[in-house]
């Protein structure tokens, strides 16, 4: 049984229709990237599997169960947590006040406060600060920090490099094997191709809503997956 | 293809719709022949109260300006009225129209405080300016302080001799002040003004985007807004031949039941108000032995169809049929195949 | 000394104002929230302890152990029953939803209790007083309202900004999508802080019905100090709130020397004028 499984995934926002019969499976312990461009679909479909879009109950499976119908906070206390893109945090919270947030669900594991300071150390010195004082790469650490605090079994993790300094982003992608040696199962979203072909077990490529490629890394030539890509 | 495209902003409800309003005019024009002293009173009250509703709903429904504080111009044209009349001695016809602008002035520098809360702070913010004017009022000693005062005997014969010939005159004032209304709203919201209150409604970042000035468009709805309530007091209080600060501000009668006839009729347009009023005037006869109860169940029926059916009763009954008798949007319609019009200006809220 | 003493006087009011605004402040601080009804709760909450008292033969205080829970139970009820269906994006359905709210209150409280003027009865509390000078002097009640004002809004402090709760109702200020993200249930969340907030209120409405005769019609007014209070103090900051509770109460009271006609137009008029002066009030914190 795989740890995530879509079939036939559909989601719409309004009348517009972003996802078409999405099918992908993600087994325990596995890292896989979606890519994709702009609009492609890849944010909704995090976002349908972490219930902020609504899908029927069988379009999305976790650990086997029907999960396609639940709101959010259901479905993080499962063990699925997002990282948003833009990562929202709470601008009124300070910096250990959100990652307490994401621990309020309840959820028990490997992850503490102490261990997100462990992870990401220039997180510690800041503790108090408000969220809104830090710098967008320190902000994105929270954001993760936060979601672990939740101790999922699966992170989702949206456009985590979107805006940063190269050198920055390279510090937050050193935290994922850390992250995936607890155990975690890890899809992450990105835009730079060459960064999730990098991290990632598996790829799904999607364009306009669908499905159009899938495979390990080494499989897929560049050809393959500009065609996937673009379409053309 | 270049198809060829006209601009309709008639619908056959609406010519069908225009022919009933006359007929029923003329009905009303006549109905003095027929009906009591009684029935002209309710005839009256039924033309003001429409005529609030849809001062009310160019406000909250087209402009956003949801006030709870109309009262405070209703109170301010009826004591406008009594002072013009009774201090300044001058004849009541004049002093009823001069009483509408003094409200329609005081909007202006009150406008200009409330405007600086918004929403549900703005709609509690006019409920203060309201309770200012009542306590203003009930510390004036000419005008009867707290306790009131009543229209003396020569002004009610300055208006006209016999009883019969002042309740004919207040008659007609109050239709033409609620058919007035109607159809100032009508032209308004068809005018560049009108586009203008549309767009405010729907997105006041969008609509300041494409050069609309909301603040002078708002200051403008508020104070005729306000004018309308100002002509209402004044009419109002002059059938009633007395005036008091707890009458004239009360937020029950010019504003509660305003409101509940706007949301029950159908807010953000001008067949809701006046379906409200029917629907008001007719569950106050059926329910008027019950006390507190009817105001229970007119304010339970608000929240229901807030909540059910926000677009009110003229949107259950007129959306599914298409119904428009008073259309103020533009349809882009071709002029080979009318069935597949888009349309240009949509009224639909809440999309 | 005659001045002290009005300006003391005025300040101790404004304790129950701060009482009445507390409520208000949170509904609108966690969801957005303005409810009309606000001051008809208060009310309502005075007719509760009414009931218990004749019911019992307590001490009016001492009613505040039933009407606390019954209105904390009854804010959570209304929350998920009828106001979560009022929120979304458009300002009309909470708003009128309350206002109709408030209109069915009324006119409950006026068919079942009538239109007469009713008391609570606090026996010697009520007169006793503190001699601090000589014209100055404090009564005991309006001193207990005035502490009872500043413990509440401590103890609101200290759960806004000490406990998990406190963190789901700023988180959910903040962003009520992405605080669902992390479990937080806000259906379950914002119907917790109107029954906080009804709690509240049910506090101020007993301490006003033992300083003042009460009616069914008089919760409106008991909004507009309540919103006064808010806006003056600041959104968002409950100390703000206390603040703005003074304010409203010593320019009642000064007005009220001056003329026994203008206490309250006093009042209206402080609130006018900061509203000029300074929009946001004298220590915002939140934006609306």
């Amino acid at each position: 049984m795989s740890l995530l499984e879509t079939s036939g995934l559909a989601a719409f926002y309004g009348d517009f229709q972003a996802l078409y019969g999405v099918d992908l499976h993600i087994e325990e312990g596995e890292a896989v990237a979606i890519i994709g461009a702009n609009g492609a679909g890849k944010s909704t479909l995090l976002r349908a599997i972490a219930g902020q879009l609504r899908a029927p109950a069988e379009h999305v499976r976790f650990a086997g169960m029907p999960i396609g119908s639940l709101a959010p906070s259901r479905i993080v206390r499962l063990g699925v947590a997002l990282v948003p893109e833009g990562r929202r945090l709470f601008s009124s919270l300070t910096v250990e006040e959100n990652l307490q947030l994401g621990g309020q669900c309840g959820r028990r594991g490997p992850w503490t406060l102490d261990r997100i300071y462990r992870l990401f150390p220039m997180l510690a010195g800041r503790r108090r600060r408000p969220s809104t004082a830090l710098s967008g790469g320190e902000q994105q650490m929270v954001a993760i920090g936060r979601a672990l605090m939740a101790n999922p079994r699966l992170l989702l993790c949206d456009e985590i490099s979107l805006g940063l300094a190269p050198i920055v982003i390279r510090d937050i992608y050193a935290a994922l094997p850390g992250i995936r040696a607890e155990g975690t199962t890890v899809l992450i979203v990105e835009q730079d191709t060459s960064r999730a072909l990098g991290m990632a077990d598996r790829v799904y490529c999607l364009q306009e809503g669908r499905v159009t490629l899938e495979g390990a890394p080494a499989e897929l030539s560049r050809e393959r997956i500009r065609l996937a890509y673009f379409g053309v | 293809m270049a198809a060829a495209w006209r601009i309709e902003r008639s619908t056959a409800a609406s010519r069908a719709a225009l022919f009933a309003v006359a007929l029923a005019f003329a009905a009303l024009l006549a109905l003095p022949a027929r009906g009591d002293s009684g029935d002209l009173r309710l005839a009256v009250e039924i033309c003001y109260s429409l005529a609030l509703a849809q001062a009310w709903n160019l406000l909250a429904g087209y402009t956003g300006l949801v006030s709870v504080g109309q009262q405070a111009y209703v109170g301010l044209g009826g004591y406008a009225f009594f002072a013009l009349t009774v201090l300044a001695g001058m004849p009541p016809l004049p002093s009823l129209a001069l009483a509408g602008l003094v409200a329609a002035a005081l909007a202006l520098p009150t406008a200009f405080v409330v405007f600086r809360l918004h929403g549900a702070y703005f709609a509690i913010g006019t409920w203060v300016v309201a309770e200012v004017f009542r306590l203003l009022l009930a510390q004036m000693r000419p005008l009867g302080g707290g306790t009131g005062m009543s229209l003396p005997v020569a002004v009610v014969r300055d208006l006209a001799q016999s009883r019969g010939a002042r309740d004919l005159i207040t008659y007609y004032l109050g239709l033409g002040l609620g058919l007035g209304t109607v159809l100032l709203v009508f032209f308004w919201l068809r005018s560049r003004q009108g586009l203008a209150l549309t767009a405010i409604r729907d997105s006041e970042t969008a609509a300041a985007s494409v050069g609309i000035d909301n603040r002078r468009t708002k200051f403008a709805v508020y104070a005729i807004a306000a004018g309308i309530a100002g002509l209402t007091g004044a009419l109002a209080f002059l059938e009633k031949l007395r005036i008091s600060p707890d009458a004239a501000f009360s937020v029950g009668d010019w504003t509660a039941n305003v409101i509940f006839i706007v949301v029950i009729g159908g807010i953000g347009s001008i067949e809701g108000p006046i379906l409200g009023t029917i629907v008001f005037f007719a569950l106050r006869a059926l329910l008027a032995d019950y006390g507190a109860w009817y105001l229970i169940t007119l304010g339970a029926l608000a929240v229901a169809v807030m909540l059910l059916a926000p677009q009110g009763l003229w949107g259950v009954v007129a959306r599914p049929l298409g119904l428009q008798f008073f259309p103020v949007q533009r349809r882009l319609r071709p002029l080979n195949s009318p069935q597949t019009a888009p349309e240009a200006a949509s009224p639909g809220r809440g999309d | 000394m005659a001045w002290t003493n009005i300006i003391l006087q005025g300040a101790l009011l404004g304790g129950l104002y701060a009482l009445f605004a507390a409520g208000l402040s949170l509904m609108f601080g966690v969801m957005r929230l303005v409810n009309i009804a606000h001051g008809d709760l208060i009310v309502l909450a005075a007719y509760c302890a009414l009931m218990v008292v004749q019911a019992t033969g307590v001490h009016p205080l001492l009613s505040l152990v039933a009407v606390v829970p019954l209105m904390f139970a009854l804010g959570y009820a209304l929350q998920r029953g009828l106001l979560n269906f009022t929120l979304g994006h458009e300002i009309l359905p909470p708003l009128l939803v309350t206002f109709g709210l408030s209109v069915i209150i009324q006119n409950a409280l006026l068919e079942g209790f009538s239109a007469d003027s009713r008391r609570l009865q606090a026996g010697a509390l009520e007169t006793a007083s503190l001699r601090l000078g000589d014209q100055l002097a404090i009564g005991w009640l309006p001193a207990i309202v005035f502490l009872a004002a500043a413990v509440i809004i401590a103890l609101l402090e200290v759960l806004l900004y000490r406990t998990p709760l406190g963190r789901a109702f700023r988180a959910t200020s903040d962003d009520a999508d992405t605080a669902q993200l992390y479990g937080v249930g806000i259906r379950h969340v914002f119907a917790l802080a109107t029954a906080l907030a009804l709690a509240v209120a049910s506090v101020a409405g007993v301490l006003l019905a033992i300083r003042t005769n009460f009616d069914p019609s008089i919760g409106p007014a008991r909004l507009l100090y309540a919103f006064e209070a808010v806006i003056i103090g600041g959104l968002g900051s409950l100390w703000g709130t206390l603040a703005g509770g003074v304010i409203l109460g010593v320019a009642q009271s000064v007005g009220g020397a001056l003329d026994p006609g203008w206490d309250i137009l006093a009042g209206h008029l402080a609130f006018l004028l900061v509203l000029v002066i300074r929009p946001r009030g004298l220590f915002p914190k939140l934006v609306d």
